[in-house]
């Protein structure tokens, strides 16, 4: 892997990807271990990889804008620190990075005047990412950028885009803008964008090599990836953490973390009880780890929260397997709420066969049809026969 | 002198509904007890490597295969409801008449509020219990559905993929299974008022309802089985045979032929 990169070479809008690549000092045979890496990542067999070679060597970059709105810059923050450096180079120079924020030399009107620029030149053609959600209260001014609405922008931009991705849990499903109360009604891009292939690349923040992975499949098969029905690339959103997760066999066997720092933490059992979301969490953390897979949460010692998953700040407290019942008061899970009901019939229901005897006295035992009268004057008769009788 | 008791004993459970209850019942228990164990798993082992034990596989190993027979039992049920006899007849579950409705008052006083000591007479369930059915009912296709789409993504079968679209309809998994866990409750709590209740009609009216699960006979006095029958509770199949005229279901005492 090279160390050091070359210096940018001044723009050539119609060198190809792999040319580009060349022009950085990248050698083929990085490039093709990069091909066969990313190949792995995406799930490709081999002679997609071969595909992909040829996709990289044939086709020029692709023009992007990318849309920061309501969010924290985590997206990119981890794309460019992306343990592959031609993961980094793939977004920063190999799609052609036209217009983003965050990273452009390019600031106030210029800035805007790129952005009107990329989408009059590549009408259509374009790839727009974006960064955050879109705020909606107060006709949106929570997220004004060059005076315009976040949600104006999403709307002027997606347009004329090919495709749009929504990076990270913001743009796929609001984050912590969105949960409880949402004071700025945040809402995901798929709310606010329609008629266009939406691709929801989630996770807060996704991890590099998804990253790159949706982009590398977008580049070779100008397609849009298996998406699951909640818009994720199946790729790496098809299994749970917990399936697979290195501690599995600890949860099978019923190994269990009682507490952060009790013994069984030390031993690397599983973290369910301690409010582990892998069982209801889709990523590929487990497999693709972070940092070049080095190690993810779990294998750090802190449970899933579950970041790639809608309304996850909603489904907390994070330290506790099952989320608090919504319209109970704080605290109030499940088992409370359950415990007091079974009480409340237990005993309300406890005086009732005292009350019984007493409040059917009559009715016991005795003929349907007969009303208490007659069972009483029937009873009375009764004895006085029995009477008779012994006398 | 002493009315006489003038027993008749009526077959009022098929065979294959006293199967449903218990199956039904072994089902219920089982899964809540796993089911209870996978949401609080007790701290058994603290000590030891994982490939020496296997449990808590085990224990949701039982819970997705009871579910099987837990939901194949209902459908049976459900098939018997149209097939069965009157008392299991499906229209029993729904409140259609008013007849059913009058009975609910009536019964609602006799039970719960103990103004009235006339006990209702029925042969099959009176219609509280019957609609208390179709909310367990409810709730069985809910814990079906809800435990299936929990289930879909541990499973490369195709059928518990036919459930998956719950999930979107709870937001999300783990608020799904919140719902599957918290419905728990409402059968620990039915349980406790249904096995209560049972003992409590045994002893009041004395029909043998309790053994009437297990050997499918109840005994009722003469009267009440034609009073009940003139209501027609519990007797919809046979609506043709029901007297034309119609005496309004107040029921008066009929007159002796």
């Amino acid at each position: 892997m090279p160390t050091d990169i070359a210096p940018l070479p001044t723009q050539r809008k119609e060198e190809t990807i792999y040319e580009h690549l060349l022009a950085r000092g990248v050698s083929r045979r990085e490039f093709l271990s990069f091909c066969a890496w990313m190949g792995a990542c995406i799930g490709l067999e081999s002679s997609g990889v071969a595909q992909m070679v040829q996709a990289l060597e044939t086709k020029k970059r692709i023009p992007v804008i990318w849309l920061h709105f309501q969010e924290c810059t985590c997206c990119s923050e981890s794309f460019i620190r992306s343990s592959h450096p031609i993961v980094a180079d793939i977004l920063l120079d190999k799609i052609s990075l036209d217009y983003t924020e965050t990273l452009m030399a390019a600031s106030g009107h210029q800035a805007e005047k790129s952005l009107q620029d990329t989408i009059a030149k590549y009408k259509g053609e374009y790839l727009l990412c974006i960064e955050g959600s879109v705020p909606l209260a107060e006709d949106g001014v929570y997220c004004c950028i060059g005076g315009k609405t976040a949600k104006s922008i999403a709307e002027e931009v997606a347009a004329h885009a090919k495709a749009v991705i929504a990076w990270g849990n913001c743009a796929c499903s609001g984050c912590v803008q969105a949960a409880k109360p949402n004071p700025t009604d945040a809402k995901p891009i798929h709310k606010i964008i329609a008629g266009k292939p939406i691709i929801n690349v989630q996770g807060c923040p996704p991890i590099a090599e998804v990253m790159a992975g949706v982009l590398v499949h977008l580049l070779t098969f100008d397609a849009i990836p298996q998406l699951d029905n909640l818009g994720r690339p199946k790729a790496f959103y098809s299994r749970r953490v917990h399936d697979t997760c290195y501690r599995r066999p600890n949860y099978d066997a019923g190994l269990f973390v009682e507490s952060f720092d009790d013994e069984n933490a030390r031993k690397g059992y599983c973290l369910y009880k301690v409010g582990c979301r892998g069982p209801s969490t889709y990523n590929s953390c487990g497999t693709i780890r972070w940092n070049g897979g080095v190690s993810f949460p779990i294998q750090s010692g802190h449970g899933c929260i579950g970041c790639s998953e809608s309304n996850f700040w909603d489904n907390g407290p994070f330290y506790q397997r099952l989320p608090n019942l919504p319209g109970f008061p704080i605290e109030g899970t499940a088992d409370q709420v359950g415990l007091v009901a079974a009480a409340a019939a237990v005993g309300g229901g406890a005086p009732h066969p005292g009350m019984t005897n007493f409040r059917q006295r009559h009715g016991i035992g005795e003929q349907a049809g007969e009303n208490a009268e007659q069972a009483e004057k029937d009873h009375d008769e009764k004895h006085n026969g029995s009477s008779d009788h012994q006398s | 002198m002493n009315a006489s008791h003038d027993y008749q004993r009526v077959y009022v459970w098929e065979q294959p509904v006293r199967w449903f209850h218990w199956i039904n019942a072994v089902c219920v228990i089982a899964l809540g007890a796993t089911g209870y164990l996978i949401a609080h798993p007790p701290g058994l082992l603290n000590g030891g490597e994982a490939g020496d034990s296997y449990w808590f596989g085990t224990i949701r190993f039982v819970h997705f295969a009871t579910a099987y027979v837990f939901m194949f039992n209902f459908l049976f049920r459900l098939y018997w409801a149209s097939v069965g006899n009157k008392y299991t007849h499906w229209r029993n579950f729904f409140p259609i008449s008013k007849p059913q409705l009058r009975q609910v008052a009536a019964v609602l006083k006799v039970d719960i509020l103990q103004s009235s000591d006339k006990a209702v007479h029925t042969l099959g369930h009176n219609s509280v219990a019957y609609f208390t059915y179709m909310g367990t009912g409810l709730l069985t296709v809910f814990m079906v559905l809800s435990g299936f789409a929990l289930y879909a993504p541990m499973s490369d079968s195709w059928f518990p993929q036919l459930f998956t679209w719950m999930v979107p309809l709870f937001g999300s998994e783990q608020n799904l299974r919140l719902f599957h866990y918290g419905a728990l409750w409402l059968f620990i709590i039915f349980t406790l008022i249904h096995i209560y209740l049972v003992f409590y009609h045994d002893y009041v009216e004395g029909h043998g309802v309790l053994s009437s699960m297990v050997g499918g006979w109840k005994f009722m006095e003469k009267d009440a089985i034609k009073a009940e029958e003139a209501s027609g509770i519990s007797g919809f199949p046979r609506r043709k045979r029901r007297p034309a005229p119609a005496a309004a279901p107040g029921a008066k005492p009929d007159p002796v032929p």
